[in-house]
């Protein structure tokens, strides 16, 4: 019998803006269902490995590989892929943005049915039904057909995680989504993500929320000048860090953790 | 002066006529140049330099030219190209191409202050293309452009009073009729200003309408 394949299968990703070496052999293997929290002081480099998981950033070197299938480059050549291949497997990776980047021309419903009706072209009233029940699920029935600038943060970013989960994605990628919501706000979003790790999503999330990390990760990863310093459960991450890289992360983003669970304890 | 009022509207056909061609022309080509400055400006942000270098050359050259002119090259001119047109079509043929210019390089604007991470979100839903252009990014640049929109509208219906040069029966038209025929200066020409004035009053309220619109999508 085969081991069923990664869906996420990251080898020696390396990238630079100009001189600056920002990620620098990066190794990332995520399992079905697995949720890995990445962690790593600001200018880490890990909002760029994400963006380069479907390339948003195009890496300089490594590979990424999703469910056994090369992403951005053709099989066996250096061949940068066409645009529409590449959108067609972008369609198999959710993506949650930092300031959430709705699209505010769209209603609530709207910014979660567009890409199911003209990117993956599902008939409209399966698509609608599953946009009531995804905006239900994060609690957002009643909000379905506000525009994006009558949301809080909150509100918009629980869109956009709906907007992720309509596509039906193999793998969900979240860039910081609660740094850039007010305090009181952070709880609500990370109760859905926490329900969506629970139920077996397959999740890859940048994250200053160590309560987050600790509680819903099944893996830890610590970053730090474009390279994985460690990796971990978060029981041994937190409590029994390996390197002094580690410690000193800890020690510094004690109080920020203290914060997270307050917030996500209101929340 | 009450005199000159009653002869005007004894031929108020004229003024009429010449008022609905005026809105005709203006709204055929503010839509047409519309949609040919969408495409236009697709061009002009083009990823291939090429493409955007001879677009954006092409819109700058005809923002240069004065439309007078312009009106003039199109129905004098094109003839001795073998290419032969009616007045009107001529009239409406050379503000729909002017004005493309005018509404492309104004929806490249609204279409560069466009926060960059919107556009990436459309790339990583799998958007692409003219899909891409189509449903993501359009839409809020002409929601954006919209005041800036009805202003080139505005200069589109007085653009057109040009057209009685070349003998396009529009408002000025007529207006300049009646007063060549019954030496009405005033009375003729302050009735064509003010019905301008209608039409651009017209275009203000439907901009205030759809900016409502535009402002809650925004």
């Amino acid at each position: 019998m085969n081991a069923p394949p990664p869906v996420l299968e990251v080898r020696a990703l390396t990238k630079s803006f100009g001189d600056h070496v920002v990620l620098d052999g990066i190794d990332l293997v995520v399992a079905r269902g697995e949720t890995v929290c990445i962690l790593g002081p600001s200018g880490s480099g890990k909002s760029t490995l994400l963006r380069c998981l479907n390339w948003l950033e195009t890496p300089d070197s490594g590979t990424v590989v999703l469910s056994r299938e090369r992403l951005g480059v053709l099989p066996g050549g250096n061949h940068r892929m066409s645009d529409a291949a590449l959108a067609r497997m972008r369609t198999r990776i959710g993506f949650v943005f930092q300031h959430f980047a709705l699209w505010p021309h769209l209603s609530a419903i709207e910014n979660v049915m567009i890409a199911p009706l003209h990117v993956q072209r599902r008939p409209r009233a399966e698509v609608r039904a599953e946009a009531e029940a995804l905006l239900a699920k994060v609690g957002l029935a009643d909000r379905a057909d506000y525009f994006p600038a009558k949301l809080s943060g909150g509100q918009k970013q629980r869109v956009g995680i709906a907007r992720a989960l309509a596509m039906k994605p193999e793998l969900l990628l979240f860039d910081e989504p609660t740094s850039a919501l007010d305090p009181e706000l952070v709880g609500e979003v990370l109760v859905v993500m926490r329900e969506l790790a629970r139920d077996g999503m397959t999740m890859v999330v940048v994250t200053h929320e160590m309560g987050f990390a600790r509680e819903a990760a099944n893996r830890v990863v610590l970053i730090d000048h474009g390279r994985v310093v460690e990796t971990g459960t978060p029981e041994a991450f937190f409590d029994n860090p390996q390197t002094e890289r580690a410690r000193q992360f800890l020690m510094r983003y004690a109080g920020a953790s203290t914060r997270a669970n307050g917030a996500a304890a209101a929340g | 002066m009450t005199t000159g009022l009653a002869i005007l509207w004894e031929h108020r056909d004229l003024l009429i006529d010449g008022f609905l061609t005026t809105l005709w022309l203006a709204a055929l080509s503010a839509l047409a140049s519309l949609a040919l400055g969408s495409l236009l400006a697709i061009a002009l942000m083009a990823r291939r330099p090429m493409v955007a270098r001879a677009s954006g050359a092409l819109v700058d050259a005809m923002r240069c030219v004065p439309f007078l002119l312009f009106a003039y090259i199109i129905y004098y001119g094109l003839p001795s190209l073998g290419l032969r047109f009616s007045n009107w079509s001529s009239g409406l043929f050379a503000l729909i191409v002017y004005n493309t210019a005018y509404m492309a390089e104004l929806l490249r604007g609204a279409w560069r202050g466009l926060p960059v991470e919107m556009i990436e979100a459309g790339h990583a839903f799998g958007f692409h293309g003219i899909r891409l252009v189509r449903r993501i990014i359009l839409p809020p640049v002409i929601l954006a452009a919209v005041p800036m929109l009805g202003n080139q509208v505005i200069q589109i219906i007085k653009d057109s009073a040009f057209l009685t040069i070349i003998a396009v029966e529009e408002l000025t038209h007529a207006a300049t009729v009646i007063q060549q025929t019954y030496f009405l200066p005033f009375a003729s020409f302050v009735s064509a200003l003010l019905l301008y004035w209608v039409l651009c009053v017209g275009v203000e309220q439907l901009v205030r309408r759809v900016g409502a619109h535009a402002e809650a999508r925004r």
